[in-house]
């Protein structure tokens, strides 16, 4: 409280002292300064992430090798640690910045539209269609590039259907496309149980846990390729429409009466997210939390408004998921899934962050 | 003539709400909306703002037919301000009030630095700037109403459309509320606000409209308006209406309570 009024007071003296209104209010400031500062920790992880490893690589060479793509340089360095840098290291870093990015903005988008802080993004089904659609193409004996189209299209038509059969209910929009949801995902996790239960114990049955556990590992420029163009297509027009999942959250009425066509906004939300959420599980499998928990305390620390909110989550979450997936990476010779790991880093923190005092 | 509504009428389904409803509300006037819970007050008031199609007759606002505007269109001629209630997220007053100016902004843009100053002379003009920077679930109920006064007015419709401003306010911020509401009617804006107190209209409505049963029942002048008899019919408790001060003003007192004390 004490902090609130120093606040307005300091921002009452700009304003006098400036002669008018001061929009950038010291909220806005702070909320600024900690966007930057999340750019500036992406980019310091990703550079320290390609360098560490167990094979760790000289940061000067790093460097070497990464100009060494467009400029003719003498190689100093042996083929298999270009091999490691170019072909393991970076699709795998830049693999889980896209996915870190798609699944904390499509959470923070989910969260505006639904007018619900829990909701994560795979509210209506896109996880479960995805892992219904990897486990069949596992039995199937899919390469892993079908794998992951399987995985995608059928993570596509599971939301289809979710906002299909919601259009045919009667009640509450927003109640009904939840539940729709939620009963489309058990359908599809009981699909899973049914494959699980035919595959092959001793190959397809693993395989198929492993993938339903959420790994970037074995990630290939093949991956970048397939899901970074969605991707990055998708979290741009959320980026664009940031403005108006703040309308979206004072409720239809009103964003109606103030000019906004809300059916067709949603829609646009809804699709773009759903997209980026589809391409992201397609290829790292289910990938919990981080949709769910990025957006939760990017809005503790820049507030509600999703002018900042969208790409402190964005930021944040492509952050978040390459310093887990270097654990992932680095704590053991046998790696643990992220998705294990996403869990683990994040239920502990974020209890800590709503139990703990609120600052007096 | 602000709004004008003909022959108009609505069903939900089978039931028949509304019915035969004709009005025509002048320019900066301040209307007041009375009639019991269920009378259809709500769903005439979501008719003329087009949250509710599929009405017969039809609905003008500002000499255009609502029915033919588009969902930005009907933004600019008519604004709304509901009940405050309490957001799900944590905004800041400014950017609440910042919401309602974006009309002419295309899907993908965000406010810039006019709309930031039309916000800001939307609170400025309600006397509520100092509130800018504060949240927007941390101030009074009174306040949140004022802030949500600020933001029809930064939308720039010259009609406003309220839906029982002042049901959850204690008497003071209703005094202030609809003081303020009054003064914005006296600067040229026109008004339409539903209220359950019939000793509201004699202090703060240029008219009153009596929706009972579906249909208007009295519109005309707040003295002409209410009367012993209407009030009583239309709430089922006998009323006296009384004058104070050499009739400036007249209050409704239940007689049931008077006689038997």
């Amino acid at each position: 409280m004490e902090n609130n009024e120093r606040a307005r007071q300091l921002s009452h003296e700009d304003s006098r002292k400036s002669g008018g209104f001061d929009f950038a209010s010291v909220s806005t400031k702070k909320a600024a300064l900690f966007i930057i500062c999340l750019a500036v920790a992406m980019v310091v992880v990703s550079a320290v992430s390609l360098l560490v490893g167990r094979f760790p690589i000289d940061p000067f060479v790093g460097l070497q090798i990464l100009f060494s793509q467009i400029f003719p340089i003498e190689p100093t360095w042996t083929t298999q640690v270009e091999s490691i840098y170019l072909n393991v290291r970076l699709p795998r870093i830049i693999l889980a910045l896209l996915v870190g990015c798609a699944l904390a903005s499509a959470g923070a988008a989910y969260q505006g539209t639904f007018q619900n802080p829990l909701v994560s993004p795979d509210i209506l089904g896109a996880s479960q269609g995805a892992a219904f659609g990897a486990a069949l193409a596992i039995l199937l004996g899919f390469s892993s590039f079908a794998l992951s189209a399987t995985a995608f299209t059928f993570s596509l038509a599971t939301v289809a259907m979710v906002l299909l059969i919601s259009t045919r209910a009667k009640g509450n929009r927003i109640l009904v496309v939840v539940l729709a949801g939620v009963m489309m995902s058990s359908l599809l996790s009981a699909g899973v149980s049914f494959i699980k239960l035919i595959a092959d114990p001793t190959n397809q049955l693993p395989e198929i846990t492993y993938w339903l556990m959420g790994a970037l590992n074995g990630a290939t420029m093949k991956e970048v390729y397939l899901a970074g163009p969605i991707i990055v297509v998708g979290c741009a027009v959320l980026f664009a429409l940031r403005w108006k999942i703040n309308i979206l959250t004072m409720g239809d009425e009103e964003a109606t009466t103030m000019g906004i066509n809300v059916n067709r906004t949603r829609f646009v939300i809804i699709l773009c997210a759903t997209l980026v959420t589809a391409a992201s599980v397609a290829v790292s499998g289910m990938i919990g939390w981080v949709g769910l928990v990025v957006p939760h305390l990017c809005r503790m620390v820049v507030g509600a408004d999703y002018r900042k909110l969208m790409p402190a989550s964005m930021l944040g979450g492509a952050t978040f998921l390459l310093i887990v997936d270097d654990i992932a990476r680095l704590l053991s010779t046998s790696e643990i899934p992220i998705g294990i790991l996403t869990a683990f880093v994040g239920a502990p923190f974020f209890l800590y962050l709503i139990t703990r005092k609120k600052r007096a | 003539m602000s709004i004008s509504i003909q022959n108009m009428g609505f069903s939900y389904g089978k039931h028949e709400v509304l019915h035969n409803v004709n009005a025509e509300i002048p320019d900066g006037c301040l209307v007041n909306v009375l009639g019991p819970n269920g009378a259809g007050k709500s769903t005439l008031f979501r008719c003329i703002l087009g949250l509710q199609n599929g009405y017969s007759g039809t609905i003008s606002v500002n000499g255009k037919d609502m029915r033919k505007l588009s969902v930005k269109e009907r933004a600019r001629e008519i604004s709304y301000i509901p009940q405050s209630h309490s957001p799900v997220y944590d905004y800041e007053v400014m950017d609440v009030v910042l919401m309602a100016t974006g009309n002419d902004l295309g899907m993908l843009r965000t406010p810039g630095r006019s709309h930031m100053l039309r916000a800001y002379e939307a609170l400025e003009r309600i006397g509520i700037s100092d509130l800018a920077h504060r949240t927007y679930t941390q101030i009074s109920g009174g306040e949140q109403q004022l802030v949500l006064v600020a933001r029809a007015l930064a939308q720039n419709s010259k009609t406003i459309i309220m839906d029982e401003p002042t049901s959850a306010l204690d008497y003071g911020n209703t005094v202030r509320v609809l003081s303020c509401v009054k003064q914005l009617a006296r600067e040229g804006l026109s008004i339409v606000q539903s209220t359950h107190q019939p000793d509201q209209a004699f202090l703060y409505a240029d008219k009153t409209m009596v929706i009972y049963e579906g249909s208007v029942a009295a519109y005309g002048s707040p003295k002409d308006v209410i009367t012993k008899e209407l009030v009583s019919k239309i709430y089922g408790i006998d009323v006296e209406v009384n004058s104070l001060y050499d009739d400036r003003v007249r209050v409704c007192v239940p007689m049931s309570e008077v006689v038997h004390s």
